[in-house]
């Protein structure tokens, strides 16, 4: 029923894909000024509601009603006219340009000249409002990407939308930003706006959420329950359909040799910048090392320049007392490092070959698989076949290209390559990012799995909370630097150590 | 507001077709379709060139049935049709190998310029003497026609690896520059007479043809089918193997589809960019060297009426099959051949122009299931 306070209903909204039901009779309720959190796990249909809502897809069947009256959307266009916005997981900012030139973009407003400079101070005065610092004349590139989170949130406010509805908004964002993005978000709903908080993550939904809704396999679980009357083991349960165990077995090892050291090793980013600054970092057998740190400290450059992929510009790397440093990628493979790629579909995999082909790419040049100059294809087979069943990847046949595959069962497909190897040193780069709960405690079974078969581990996440429940010791990256080694698994620290604050005053603790 | 009825009730429909058609990607492609898809295709092109026929004029079913017998219809046209297929067969295989890893070598044209100079080096600079044997000079011949067109691919495939220079631009140049240097060798050097040409070659230089047996077998009398075929199909078998069977041709293919994902397995890209661009270069320079081996027999200009660049459009039409080139290459073969006898320029292009739209619009029917459904059945 349509009620006073709805801002926006959704009724029976049905969206299918090719060979998926992405939302099956879905029906949303969002109150004015209220922060709603719609949480799912992975692929249950919680984007796909909101890019219905903000009029990126039609729904085969079910109405939209904003303000009580249905509406129609045709493009994100119509959409924002009603007053619906969507802040998506990529942003969509023009690098080269400036913020006030992005939020400016596509609007018919200045019309021929341009002016901008008078734009500059409307921006500045909309940002100070709702708490959004921003330099209206800064590059998109300049900004970090909190800071271009914001540029996001103000091209939605500029536009007067009412609803802002947010797809994972903190996966990019450190401890520190979340808190400020959550004070914004607060402040945004005192004067009537209403916000969608897409998430999978149970502590942040359960600290900002007045209600939840809960979809499952594209089904309402929950619908709109206060927050203060459920608990995170309710919502889990919701989610996922089972009794999830928050608790991983992990047994007491005593660590073997050291497999991995980097002494004071530097490195360049893609745009020349130094990314690794005198990096010293030792990795033992049946030890995982778990390095935690903001996006873009340097965690990506630290894998790569491990397994070969990047150059360093000054240090050594050993593997097992070998020297790798500037090795050709090959070295390190054959050296039994295998690599977990941080990017799945850009470089742990090729798309448009086949599963067989994938999980074959670390080991066709030696037997069984090569014979002379040959490949085996039959072997080949045999062995997709034999990993497809062991990892448990979803796909109708070994011959499937892997771009059809989902987030979970790709990520499946690279762990199948690259731990059937027996490695003696495993880079596991963002293993569980964008998996959905069940598929992430199958990843963490997996690399406990390798450190129990004595495998030296580097791991590098996000995710706090997996650094903690993982890691035999926690290593800490700020601007490229190894700011804390050995730290304890306390949030509150290691977040201040990852923002770069109380640096000296922890460092001498910690070393 | 509305009443509560109001809103049970699905807002009013647009006038709608009862049936409706879906497009959705495949998530599997049968291994009959591609096949059925292609030949569906060519019969369309054909349709629709008949079409074209009967609006100019022209009686389409008389015009094919030429066109056919032009082509296939005899022993002699099917033997020339194979002449002119010969060259096209290694100049597809040479796109094919490379538009594998994506590197879009268009000059297989300059390649095959290049292999045709090199085996008239190795005849006319006397590098092998006059009374060599035919197959110590044929050798020498193909072994410089190879050598020549791998290094006109070298130098491209060098420059991309190491300069990351484009190689569509450097191999279009290096086109023009293989043809000016032959033309500088036919006008300056070895000119017979003023004539833009050099002098025929030696019979032990002539690669052996049908024909040369007509004697033993009376049926060849005529037939100019030249032993380039034979190092075409063996090359075809051989760019067959590499590329579905050899441990090479998944590292081709693993670049082709995703370099970095190539460069993460530990797979030399700058190594193979230039190995590759040499195989292509190869397979277009003996594409050369047969054709002055088997048909012309000297040095002169205009050697190719465009092989290297007919050679792109066999590869994609094969869908850089190269086991497909062949028929591909025999049907282009006889449309070059047709084409003469029943218009200069006109028709017979068109046609293959028709037939090459079709088969790259057909792709998407390989890519996409096309339903038709009830509406019904929607929800």
């Amino acid at each position: 029923m349509v009620q006073a306070d709805n801002l926006v209903e959704m009724r029976g909204i049905v969206k299918m894909f090719p060979g998926v039901l992405a939302n099956d009779k879905v029906d949303f309720e969002l109150r004015r000024g209220e922060i709603h959190a719609l949480l799912g796990e992975n692929g249950a249909g919680k984007s796909t509601l909101m890019s219905v809502l903000a009029g990126l897809y039609k729904p085969e069947a079910g109405t939209i009603f904003v303000d009580g009256k249905p509406a129609d959307f045709n493009s994100p266009k119509d959409a924002i006219a009603m007053g619906l916005g969507m802040i998506h997981q990529h942003f969509t900012l023009i690098n080269s340009h400036t913020v006030t030139e992005n939020i400016l973009l596509g609007l018919d407003d200045p019309r021929f000249l341009m002016r901008l400079h008078r734009y500059d101070k409307k921006m500045e005065t909309l940002g100070e409002k709702f708490g959004l610092q921003v330099t209206p004349a800064a590059k998109i590139w300049q900004l970090s990407v909190g800071e271009q989170q914001r540029v996001e949130i103000l091209k939605m406010l500029y536009r007067g939308v009412r609803v802002l509805i947010m797809d994972e908004p903190t996966s990019v964002l450190a401890p520190q930003e979340i808190e400020e993005l959550f004070k914004t978000l607060r402040s945004m709903t005192v004067d009537g706006r209403s916000i969608v908080f897409i998430s999978h993550k149970l502590n942040e939904v359960m600290s900002i959420a007045d209600r939840i809704t809960v979809l499952r396999q594209g089904k309402v679980t929950a619908a709109g329950i206060p927050t203060a009357t459920t608990s995170k083991s309710e919502l889990a349960n919701l989610m996922v359909g089972r009794k999830v165990l928050f608790q991983l077995d992990k047994t007491a090892k005593e660590p073997g040799d050291v497999v991995l050291e980097l002494r004071d090793v530097s490195s360049l980013n893609d745009k020349g910048l130094p990314a690794l600054r005198n990096v010293n970092l030792k990795v033992r057998s049946g030890e995982i090392v778990g390095v935690a740190g903001v996006a873009g400290n340097g965690q990506t450059e630290l894998g790569q320049v491990v397994t070969g992929l990047r150059r360093c510009t000054a240090g050594k790397i050993l593997v097992n007392g070998e020297d790798v440093t500037n090795k050709p990628a090959r070295v390190p493979i054959d050296s039994g490092v295998a690599h977990v790629p941080e990017d799945r579909t850009h470089v742990g995999t090729a798309p448009n070959l086949t599963i067989t082909d994938n999980v074959i790419m670390k080991s066709y040049r030696e037997p069984p698989l090569a014979k002379g100059s040959s490949l085996d294809h039959v072997a080949a087979r045999e062995r997709a076949e034999q990993l497809k069943d062991e990892y448990t990847i979803l796909a109708p046949t070994v011959d499937t290209q892997v771009r059809m595959l989902s987030g979970g069962n790709l990520q499946r497909v690279i762990l199948a390559r690259e731990l059937s190897t027996q490695p003696v040193l495993l880079v596991a780069m963002q293993p569980t990012r964008g998996l959905d709960v069940g598929a992430i405690e199958g990843v963490q079974r997996l690399l406990l799995k390798q450190r129990e078969a004595g495998a030296a581990i580097l791991l590098v996440s996000e995710e706090l909370e997996e650094v903690f429940t993982l890691s035999d010791r926690i290593a800490v990256m700020y601007e490229g630097e190894i700011v804390g080694d050995g730290v304890e698994a306390d949030a509150q620290k290691v977040g201040l150590l990852m923002t770069g604050g109380k640096k000296s005053s922890l460092e001498g603790t910690a070393s | 507001m509305m009443s509560n009825e109001a809103v049970k009730q699905t807002p009013p429909r647009r006038f709608q077709l009862p049936l409706q058609i879906r497009v959705e990607p495949r998530l599997e492609v049968p291994r009959w379709l591609s096949p059925v898809v292609s030949l569906g295709a060519i019969i369309v092109a054909l349709l629709i060139g008949a079409l074209i026929l009967a609006i100019v004029g022209g009686n389409p079913f008389q015009a094919y049935a030429h066109i056919a017998k032009a082509a296939f219809g005899s022993l002699g046209v099917l033997s020339d049709t194979l002449v002119k297929a010969t060259p096209l067969i290694l100049t597809g295989l040479a796109c094919a190998v490379a538009f594998r890893m994506k590197l879009w070598n268009i000059g297989a044209e300059g390649q095959f310029y290049m292999g045709a100079l090199g085996a008239s080096v190795v005849v006319l600079t006397g590098i092998v003497p006059e009374e060599a044997s035919r197959f110590v000079t044929v050798g020498a011949m193909l072994i410089a026609g190879v050598v020549f067109g791998a290094l006109w691919g070298f130098i491209p495939g060098w420059l991309k690896a190491r300069m990351k220079v484009n190689e569509i631009i450097t191999t279009l140049m290096l086109n023009y520059i293989a043809i000016s240097l032959t033309n500088y060798f036919i006008f300056g050097v070895w000119s017979e007479g003023g004539f833009q040409m050099s002098h025929t070659f030696q019979r032990s230089a002539w690669l052996p043809r049908l024909s040369d047996y007509a004697e033993q077998a009376p049926i060849l009398r005529g037939l100019t089918t030249h032993f380039g075929l034979v190092f075409a199909l063996v090359a075809a078998v051989i760019v067959g193997y590499v590329l579905y069977r050899s441990i090479w041709g998944y590292e081709i293919r693993l670049i082709g589809d995703n370099p970095r994902a190539a460069e993460y397995a530990g797979i030399n890209i700058t190594r193979n960019t230039v190995l590759v661009m040499m195989f292509s270069g190869a397979l277009a320079g003996l594409g050369g060297m047969s054709e002055i081996g088997g048909v012309v027999h000297r040095l002169q200009a205009a050697i190719s009426p465009g092989y290297g660049f007919t050679g792109i459009i066999i590869a994609w039409l094969a869908k850089l099959n190269p086991i497909v080139v062949v028929p591909v290459a025999v049907l282009f073969g006889g449309l070059i051949l047709a084409g003469r006898e029943i218009q200069p320029a006109g028709i017979p292009r068109l046609i293959q122009g028709i037939i090459l739209f079709m088969l790259i619009a057909s792709d998407v029917l390989l890519r996409y299931r096309i339903r038709i459904v009830r509406r019904a059945e929607r929800v």
